[in-house]
């Protein structure tokens, strides 16, 4: 439902700033002028320029393509910069930071460090021993079309965690994957270049702790904003994974 | 005091740096990255529609080669750039198309036999052939004679940033984020390293290194509204300026792209020019083909965004509570291709404008975008004031772009400068021993903790967010797209006057960490300073060349301009820049100055420009071998692994 402009939007924050022994945290509320084609961007750079300078919070290309933004707003996670307040029937906005990953402050939280946790064991990269020593002088090696439009498709996760933030699975299991995790391994099992086979996955995926820990409740497909076709490569490595067993 | 010691530190975690820092490790040395943000998070994944590399694999950019790439870079530059470095580059691009393919970027694919494209407003045939079938393919972008724009959909900076972080990752490179320099440790005419805040805790490091490389992308944010994110503050580029021995080259020189949307500022990629889209009116008119009847919406970026701008002055802009704009209308390249090749452009569309581009044209205006100028360098690199000091990508005047950089330039810049520099600064790093003055690392560390202590102990001030603004508003207003005399010397007024106030600003939140208020406070400084070296800079410049536009000089005047800006900042304390020159020189150009082709001819020859003509003429004449030629015109040096001839389809090493 669209609004006119003009409304007062109240917006209550979680604030709490781990850095500072006296902080605890509680929800405190801002209020401001809602204005045209306002987003939860503008509305926290409003708040923070003219009311209350040490929030916490993380933007960098406010464009839906860097992720860094991605918060808990009314109940959902969900990128901050491309959330429209006018899509809001009702003036008041909660706003929470992601759960599951470290509190850097305020909605501000650590996914580049778990980011790079999940990078270094899934080891995203592709894997070919020749790669080092391909002459870049000669033609690149072909590629069908169709094939490299597929490999881009699930290239296009942004590791914004909020698959993270809405998965009942990591809310009861830390160590638990995840969907970017998954998706990544979809990503490098489709493409030829990396030699790595299934079961070179085994002991990542084959447990409670990669995609039999998944109770598929799809949080992830639901609210990833990329649309990612999680639900399905998750399906999918789990048949994959089960073949290589034997 | 906490100490870090490394061979190789790179400010920023892009692509630039992120090359760097993977060239050193690959020469065994080690490598620290310190990126204020997730690397995989940087600027560089905003680059949608692509990197020109001359592959010359599908049906619209046989023919090209080196030659070509270099030809349409010069000129894209207004013949502003180091025709040197332009060579490094082009001959080094498809080498780096092909390293990232090996290194996993999906780039998308020459599909044999016919397909449709729109060319000019309308559907044509074109036919690949089936030998290129499963070669990289490219689209057309503007400025360029050949389709040579190599793409992964409309996410390439994103594929690119990834395989590239992630290579980072496999080799083990330590990147540190949430980390900001904030002063280069400095003394005679050697760079020791930076002091580093780490943004989480505020604590305050010193990283020591034989060798410190800033690429910390442009200085976009400078402007109240610009396509950049919102880290492109230049700060990289203030900290070599306040060493007071480092110049910065070209400052002037500040892109806007055609087509940003309205209110926000996104980028919507060229490729929507590229693959057919066209600019409308108020009335529904397409209107570039009178001003530009040659390349139309793909004469080069400077030109189209200066005609929209003449355009809406007469009055045909579409009126909006946010000011005129124009529109881009990309519904005739069809649902299907919009959904595949022009994504993230839909996808913008619908979040941030509520509406579907394959029915409804786009509100788009000029928008600052690009950053030319920035640290000086050398071909290799390295600054002229400050040995150890080098400079890539957008941060760098490596001096590629000149005063106008060509679309898919930008990306292919970060790579091929990160992966040439990244070899010249092993070279610097294995042939240097350092002495480490760990007095010189304290006292630095002292300042820099003494400017914090001050700031959280001031009892009052204004606040820095308010300043910021008031800048960003000076710079859009009077430092935009036309420029007149009168309108910058009113702009270097107020600017001297916010320095003044810049200096006694407060803060509320008196804690040394998680503390965004002190962390815009420390930079607000460091921006005026850069804004001002813009502006002086631009005003100085009373010429027109690239996308530095006088209206009170319009002519581009070689006699007296040929010639690039130097800018240092001398003492801490002073209130203006320093200006001086150094000249371009026509004598060993391999494409003397002449005529990018766009409106009517304005130019103002320098006396040497025929004299050179005649030279070239004479070569061409002698060589028939474009190689042997080129290097009889103008002699380059690469790393010796990026030497070699680059093999094309049909062509073999020719």
């Amino acid at each position: 439902m669209q609004h006119s402009t003009g409304r007062i939007l109240t917006f209550e924050i979680l604030r709490f700033n781990p850095q500072n022994p006296q902080s605890k945290p509680k929800v405190v509320c801002y209020q401001l002028e809602e204005t045209p084609g306002m987003s939860i961007f503008i509305a926290l750079n409003e708040i923070r320029e003219k009311q209350e300078p040490s929030l916490q919070f993380d933007f960098v290309c406010r464009a839906g393509i860097c992720g860094s933004c991605a918060m808990v707003i009314n109940g959902k996670p969900m990128l901050a910069c491309r959330t429209q307040t006018k899509t809001f029937e009702h003036p008041k906005i909660t706003l929470m930071p992601m759960p599951v990953f470290e509190l850097i402050g305020d909605l501000s939280v650590n996914t580049g460090k778990a980011m790079r946790e999940m990078a270094e064991k899934v080891e995203t990269w592709v894997h070919d021993k020749r790669q080092d020593w391909v002459d870049i002088t000669r033609l690149e090696e072909k590629m069908e079309p169709e094939l490299a439009d597929q490999i881009y498709e699930l290239d296009r996760c942004i590791e914004c965690g909020i698959c993270l933030a809405a998965c009942g699975t990591k809310r009861m299991r830390e160590d638990f994957l995840g969907a970017v995790g998954f998706m990544k391994v979809a990503r490098f099992l489709a493409d030829p270049r990396d030699h790595r086979e299934e079961d070179d996955f085994y002991d990542l995926l084959g447990n409670d702790k990669g995609v039999f820990g998944c109770m598929s409740l799809m949080g992830c497909e639901d609210f990833c904003p990329k649309e990612l076709p999680h639900q399905q490569q998750i399906a999918y490595i789990r048949r994959k994974i089960l073949f290589a067993t034997g | 005091m906490k100490v870090v010691y490394t061979d190789s530190l790179v400010i920023g975690g892009g692509l630039a740096g992120l090359r760097v820092a993977i060239a050193c490790k690959e020469r065994g040395l080690d490598s620290i990255v310190l990126s204020l943000i997730p690397a995989k998070r940087s600027h560089s994944a905003a680059a949608q529609g692509g990197m020109q590399a001359s592959l010359a694999n599908s049906f619209k950019g046989l023919g090209d080669n080196e030659d070509v790439h270099f030809e349409d870079t010069v000129k894209g530059s207004d013949w502003g750039c180091d025709q040197k470095v332009a060579r490094m580059f082009v001959h080094t691009a498809p080498k780096a198309i092909r390293q990232l393919a090996a290194w996993g970027v999906p780039w998308s694919r020459v599909t044999g036999g016919d397909r449709q494209v729109v060319v000019n407003a309308e559907k044509v045939t074109v036919t690949e052939s089936q030998e290129s079938h499963g070669l990289i393919t490219a689209r057309d972008f503007g400025g360029t004679k050949k389709w040579r724009t190599c793409y992964t959909s409309d996410g390439t900076g994103h594929s690119m940033l990834y395989a590239m972080d992630n290579r980072a990752i496999q080799e083990g490179i330590d990147i540190q984020d949430r980390k900001e320099a904030i002063a280069l440790i400095h003394e005679g005419d050697q760079c020791y390293g930076a002091i580093v805040r780490d943004l989480i805790t505020g604590e305050l490091i010193a990283y020591v290194a034989k060798a410190t490389t800033v690429a910390t992308g442009g200085y976009g944010r400078l402007y109240s509204i610009t396509t950049n994110a919102i880290i492109c503050e230049g700060t990289g580029q203030a900290l070599v300026l306040e060493t007071g021995k480092a110049p910065l080259g070209n400052m002037e020189a500040v892109q806007f792209h055609p087509t940003a949307i309205v209110t926000v500022g996104i980028l919507v990629t060229e490729g929507c020019r590229g693959d057919g889209g066209v600019l409308r009116d108020v009335d529904g008119y397409r209107f570039m083909p009178d001003y530009e009847p040659d390349k139309k919406e793909l004469a080069s970026r400077d030109v189209v965004s200066r005609r929209m701008t003449e355009h809406m002055r007469k009055g045909k802009g579409v009126p909006s509570p946010y000011g005129d704009h124009l529109w881009l209308d990309i519904t005739l390249l069809g649902r299907a291709h919009i959904e595949k090749n022009l994504r993230e452009v839909k996808d913008i569309c619908e979040s941030f404008l509520g509406i579907d581009p394959a029915e409804e044209w786009i509100p788009v205006r000029p928008t600052q975008h690009y950053s030319m100028g920035g640290i000086r360098t050398n071909e290799k690199g390295m600054s002229p004031g400050l040995k150890g000091l080098f400079s890539a990508g957008e941060a760098a005047c490596w001096d590629l772009h000149g005063f106008n950089r060509l679309g898919g330039n930008s990306v292919a810049e970060t790579v091929v400068a990160g992966m040439i520099i990244g070899e010249y600064v092993a070279d610097y790093i294995d042939e240097t021993d350092l002495y480490i003055p760990s007095g010189l690392i304290k006292e630095f560390l002292r300042q820099e903790q003494q400017k914090m202590d001050t700031l959280l102990h001031r009892p009052t001030g204004e606040s820095a967010f308010a300043i910021r603004k008031e800048m960003q508003e000076i710079m859009m207003e009077n430092v935009g797209i036309f420029r007149k005399g009168p309108h910058l010397e009113e702009a270097v007024n107020k600017l001297t006057l916010l320095l003044a106030r810049a200096r006694k600003v407060g803060v509320k939140t008196k804690q040394l960490g998680g503390n965004p208020e002190l962390t815009e406070a420390l930079k607000l400084e460091k921006q005026i300073k850069l804004a001002l070296c813009v502006t002086v800079g631009a005003a100085k410049r009373t010429e027109s060349r690239g996308a530095h536009a006088r209206e009170d000089f319009p002519q581009r005047d070689d006699v007296h301009w040929l010639k690039r800006t130097l800018t240092y900042w001398e003492t801490p304390a002073d209130d203006l820049p320093t200006l001086a020159y150094e000249d371009l020189d026509i004598s060993s150009m391999e494409l003397p100055p002449g005529f990018r082709g766009y409106g009517k001819k304005n130019i103002s020859p320098h006396p040497d420009t025929a004299k050179r003509e005649a030279q070239v003429a004479q070569a061409q004449a002698a060589h028939a071998d474009r190689h042997e030629l080129q290097q009889a015109l103008m002699p380059i040096e690469l790393p010796s692994r990026y030497q070699g001839k680059n093999e094309r389809y049909l062509k073999g090493l020719n």
